[in-house]
Order: C-alpha cells, then sequence, then structure tokens
C-alpha cells in the first residue's frame, strides 16, 4: 500500500516538472519578446533620427516611408553645421562646459574635506541647511538670481553661464560621503607624520575619491550639454549661446513643412557627443544617476 | 579620541577658509533668492523695473490671488497636474515589468540593459524634435477642404498599416487628448532608463533565499511578484515615484521640445505650457511678484504630494 502511494507520488511529480519546464520556456520566450519588443521601441526614435537625416527631402515626403535612405546624404550633416552654426554653439558649450567643471570640482573637494574632516562649531546644522535647500525647486531661485546678473551687468557673457551654478550641495553631500568613508587612521597618521591638510587632501582623499570626481565630472559636462532655460534666459546672443538653446533656435518649426532631413541631421550631430561619453563611461555615469536621480 | 580632536580643532577658523568659496556663491544664488522670492512674492503687484524706477509696493497676498485667477495659470497647472498623474503610474508600471524581466535572464542581461538606459543620455529638446517629426503630418494640413497630405508621419504610417486611421497629433487643429497623449508618450521614454536603473539595482540586491523558499512552497509566479518582488522593492518604488512627481512637476523642456516655444500646436499657443512655463513668462514680462507667487504655489505643491507619499509610504513600504 505504502509503495503505491510513494510511486504514484512520485508519477505525479514527474508530470508537474515537465508540465512546470514547458510553463518555464513559454515564460522564457514571452520574457525575451517583451524585453525586445521593449528594446526597439525605446530605440526606434534613435534609428528614425538617423535614418531621416540620411534622406534627400523628396524620400522623406514619400507618403510610403523608406526605412532604409536610397541616397545617402551625408551633405544634410554639412547643411546642418553650417544652418545651426554648430561650430560655434560646440565651442561655447564646452567652454562654458569645461571650465565649470573645473571650477566646481575645487569648491566641491575643500567644502567636503571640510564638512568630512575638519571640526568647528555649527558643523551639523550648517550641513543640515545646506541639504534642505535641496527640496526647493530651482525655479525660485531663478526668480531672483535673474535680477542679481542682470544687475551685475552679467547679461550676455560667459560668466553669467557659469558662475550661478558652480555649487552644487548634492555633489558636495555625494564627495562628503565618499570622503567618510576614507579611515580617520589615514588622517591620523598623516598628521604624526606632520602632512598638512591641504596636502593629505591632495595626496590621499582625492585620488581615493576618483570614481566620485569622475561621475560629478560627466554629470557636470552633460549638464552644461543639455542646459536650456537659463542660457536661453540670459544669454541668448550669437557669442554665447549655448547648443540646446541653439538647436532649438535654428529650428524653430516643429510642425508644419519642414525640411526634416537637415533638422535630424543637426539633432543627430547634437547627441553624437553625449553618446560617446556613455560608451566610454557607461559606468560612472549609470553610478552617478542612480545616487542622484536627476539630470545633470 | 581626545587626541584626535585636538589635532583637528586647532585651527577652527581653517575650516571657514575651505568651505569660504562655496558660502559665498551659496549666499548670493541659493539663500538670498530663497529670502528675496518670499518678499517679492508678497508685494503685491511687484516688478523689478518699477521698483528700479523708485516705486513702493504694497505688502499682501494679492499677487496669488491674481496668479489663481489668471485663466492662464489654471490651464498650465492642469497640464502639469494630467501630465505628471498620466506619466509617474505608467512609466513606473512599466519600468517595474521592463526590471522584473530583464533580472529574471541570462542572456542579453547586460546589453539589453543598456539599451534601456540609453534614452537617459539625451537631450530632451532634441529628441524631443525627433518625437515631433515622428507624429508630424507633412502637407497643407490646415482643415481646408482640400486637405493634402504629402507624408503623414511614421507613427501615422504605422496605424494605417495596422488598418486605423491617421490622427492628427501635433498639427494645427490638433486635438487637447492627441497633445497630450504625444507628450506622454515622449515623457514616459524618457523617464523609462532612470526607474529602470533603479528598480533593477534593487532587484539585483534582494536576497535569493526568498525566492528559494517560495520555490520550494511552489508558490506561484503572480504570488511572488506581489508577495514578495514588489514588498522588498517597495523602499526604491517609493523612491521613482516620489522623484517622478517632483520631475513631473518641473516638467517644461520635453514640451519645448516637441512643440517649440509656442508650446501647443499653431492654432492654439500655449495650450500646453505648464507651472514652470507660466513662472518663466511672468519673469520674461518683468513681473517678478507674480512669478515669485506661482513659484511659491508649485514648491507648495511640491512639498505636500511629497508629505503625502512619504506618509503612505510609511505605512505601505517595508523597510
Amino acid at each position: 500500500m505504502a509503495e503505491r502511494i510513494t510511486t504514484m507520488h512520485a508519477k505525479d511529480m514527474g508530470k508537474e516538472t515537465t508540465r512546470q519546464t514547458i510553463i518555464g520556456a513559454i515564460v522564457k520566450v514571452m520574457v525575451y519578446l517583451f524585453l525586445f519588443v521593449m528594446g526597439i521601441i525605446v530605440l526606434f526614435p534613435f534609428y528614425w533620427m538617423i535614418n531621416s537625416s540620411l534622406k534627400t527631402l523628396t524620400e522623406y515626403r514619400l507618403s510610403v516611408p523608406t526605412f532604409f535612405p536610397k541616397h545617402i546624404m551625408f551633405s544634410n550633416y554639412a547643411d546642418a553645421f553650417t544652418t545651426a552654426n554648430l561650430g560655434r554653439l560646440f565651442l561655447n558649450t564646452m567652454y562654458v562646459g569645461i571650465v565649470s567643471t573645473i571650477l566646481s570640482l575645487v569648491i566641491t573637494i575643500l567644502s567636503a574635506f571640510a564638512f568630512a574632516r575638519l571640526e568647528f562649531k555649527g558643523k551639523n546644522i550648517l550641513f543640515a541647511g545646506l541639504l534642505a535647500t535641496m527640496m526647493i525647486p530651482g525655479e525660485l531661485f531663478t526668480i531672483t538670481n535673474y535680477s542679481t546678473v542682470t544687475n551685475l551687468g552679467w547679461i550676455n557673457t560667459y560668466t553669467v553661464l557659469i558662475v550661478p551654478f558652480l555649487v552644487s550641495v548634492f555633489y558636495i553631500y555625494l564627495l562628503r560621503q565618499n570622503f567618510l568613508q576614507i579611515p580617520n587612521e589615514l588622517y591620523l597618521a598623516a598628521k604624526v607624520d606632520g602632512t598638512s591638510d591641504f596636502k593629505y587632501l591632495c595626496k590621499v582623499m582625492i585620488p581615493l575619491s576618483l570614481p566620485t570626481l569622475i561621475s560629478i565630472t560627466i554629470l557636470k559636462m552633460m549638464g552644461a550639454w543639455n542646459s536650456y532655460i537659463w542660457p536661453r534666459l540670459v544669454a541668448n546672443d550669437d557669442a554665447h549661446r549655448m547648443v540646446t538653446n541653439g538647436l532649438r533656435n535654428a529650428f524653430k518649426d516643429t510642425t508644419g513643412d519642414v525640411n526634416y532631413p537637415v533638422q535630424m541631421a543637426a539633432v543627430a550631430l547634437v547627441s553624437a557627443p553625449l553618446f560617446l561619453v556613455f560608451i566610454f563611461l557607461r559606468k560612472y555615469i549609470m553610478k552617478g544617476v542612480s545616487r542622484s536621480g536627476i539630470k545633470g | 579620541m581626545a587626541n584626535n580632536s585636538m589635532v583637528e580643532s586647532r585651527h577652527p577658523w581653517k575650516a571657514w577658509v575651505y568651505l569660504a568659496p562655496a558660502l559665498v556663491l551659496l549666499l548670493v544664488f541659493t539663500v538670498w533668492p530663497i529670502i528675496n522670492t518670499v518678499r517679492m512674492a508678497f508685494l503685491e503687484n511687484y516688478s523689478g523695473l518699477k521698483a528700479a524706477g523708485g516705486a513702493h509696493f504694497r505688502f499682501g497676498i494679492g499677487n496669488f490671488k491674481k496668479v489663481l485667477e489668471y485663466k492662464r495659470f489654471l490651464q498650465c497647472m492642469k497640464n502639469t497636474v494630467i501630465i505628471c498623474f498620466l506619466t509617474v503610474p505608467i512609466s513606473t508600471m512599466l519600468a517595474l515589468l521592463i526590471s522584473v524581466a530583464l533580472n529574471s535572464i541570462k542572456w542579453f542581461q547586460k546589453f539589453l540593459q543598456t539599451v534601456f538606459f540609453l534614452p537617459y543620455v539625451t537631450n530632451s529638446i532634441a529628441i524631443g524634435m525627433v518625437f515631433a517629426a515622428m507624429f508630424n503630418i507633412v502637407g497643407s494640413f490646415y482643415g481646408t477642404e482640400n486637405e493634402l497630405i504629402v507624408t503623414a508621419g511614421i507613427i501615422n504610417n504605422v496605424i494605417e498599416f495596422f488598418g486605423g486611421h491617421a490622427v492628427n497629433w501635433i498639427n494645427y487643429g490638433s486635438t487637447y487628448a492627441a497633445n497630450i497623449t504625444v507628450m506622454v508618450i515622449y515623457i514616459v521614454w524618457n523617464a523609462l532608463p532612470f526607474k529602470i536603473l533603479i528598480l533593477l539595482g534593487g532587484l539585483q540586491s534582494v536576497n535569493k533565499q526568498y525566492y528559494d523558499a517560495a520555490k520550494v512552497d511552489g508558490t506561484s509566479r503572480r504570488r511572488i511578484f506581489t508577495r514578495i518582488t514588489v514588498p522588498l522593492l517597495s523602499p526604491m518604488i517609493a523612491y521613482v515615484v516620489i522623484t517622478g512627481f517632483i520631475g513631473g512637476f518641473k516638467e517644461y523642456t520635453s514640451i519645448v521640445g516637441i512643440f517649440g516655444e509656442n508650446m501647443g500646436p499653431a492654432d492654439d499657443k500655449g495650450r500646453l505650457n505648464t507651472m514652470v512655463g507660466f513662472i518663466y513668462d511672468s519673469l520674461s514680462t518683468n513681473s517678478q511678484g507674480r512669478a515669485s507667487a506661482a513659484a511659491l504655489i508649485l514648491f507648495g505643491l511640491i512639498l505636500i504630494v511629497t508629505i503625502l507619499q512619504l506618509w503612505v509610504s510609511k505605512k505601505k513600504v517595508h523597510y
């Protein structure tokens, strides 16, 4: 009796496992199908951008779209470059990006060091106060900052694009956390050896926090590349215009009969540096982003 | 320890030297704006231009009243709220599904992860222009009788391929619902990478033992998802929902990307303007009082929604 029960049970189990493997296989196929379909949807705008940017205007205007250009028109890219004056825009943006990143790194490193390693009265209150400002939407600052920079006579200069955003409480916070992980013993040993605070910061703490500093650099550069609202407000002349703003200015019409191939070529040119950065520095971007939750 | 503090506190002024550059800039560009913006919000009809001319302004809540009476502001608020409440749930659900799917596979996992992160490193104006091109109908599309459509745009081509009718998404004469649909699609596309990154990170740090135990018990997939995955992920879900709402309330550039600075189709400019857009419009007409009041209302809304969500997540989130 007991034997029969066990065999029945085993038989059932066998049926059950084959059924489960079949269901498992179906689920797996569905999962891959879902992911690949979603992946194609996510990538489609990029493909369409490149596809359109290489077409002739006549081909773009065909009522039945072509999924690969018949005549590859690289000249669209040259047209886009001159129409939008992209050379100047790229230079302006690079200049603002590089200068503001360097200055911002120096300021962030110094203050993160003070918050992480030095003792002074009111340190915790000051730090909490700084963190509290992170909750306030940037628009609230912009209203007054616009008057401030106007009064300072900074409108249409590089200064106005660089100085107001040099300090980021978030970057200070990020770097301070990193600095705090460096063991105290190292600091004390350096002190015993008579190393100055500043030398210790340069020789020990900065090299040890290099990954965070790289993340900050990338986010800051991407921020300069993508910034739109502030540059449009305060530096919208030909000499200082930034790339996003310039792109929108050069192609004002979004609907109607637009020369889309050239417009898409310009969009591709503006997007290209971001993709290059992404390909080579993906690890740092993803790490920085997962801790920040902000774009740039 | 005593030794330690002695070493560190020998020159307490040194810390202030290190902090000086940051503090000076913060005072000018962060602390002063907070004080000044609140001040301007409560000075009725404050205008920077008139203030420079020596005008005085009465203290009161007139700016807030005026802003809330503006039809344009209410439209901006409506757009912002609709966009928020549509895009955040949709993008969170999709991101959750994609992350769970990504977490369950081995082949192509790294590759697909990269693909799904790609929209993050884009310029929202630039890619908005691509979306506009995909939805745009090229032709003399002005509701005239001899409508001439040169090309209906790839999205309409796809709809027609599956037997549907072309929709006027963003052109002259398009409906509000069509406009919002385009915006929701674009914003969800834009919001997915960050949410997937966070949720997948959360899933990968979940202890495998829970799943092994569920397997031994023969728990069904759906039950595993609702009873194990979602509760264990709830802190990350709460995080992406809260940051999603904060970002949604500040939505502006993605609309400029698609509709340009008209913020709407050619026949109804400003139809899709948002609260942030309203603030900048007021600023460009030198009505700082009104802009400040609108900014404080925006801040208040963000604060309320965040506090509500924190309160809900305190009850529902398993830490």
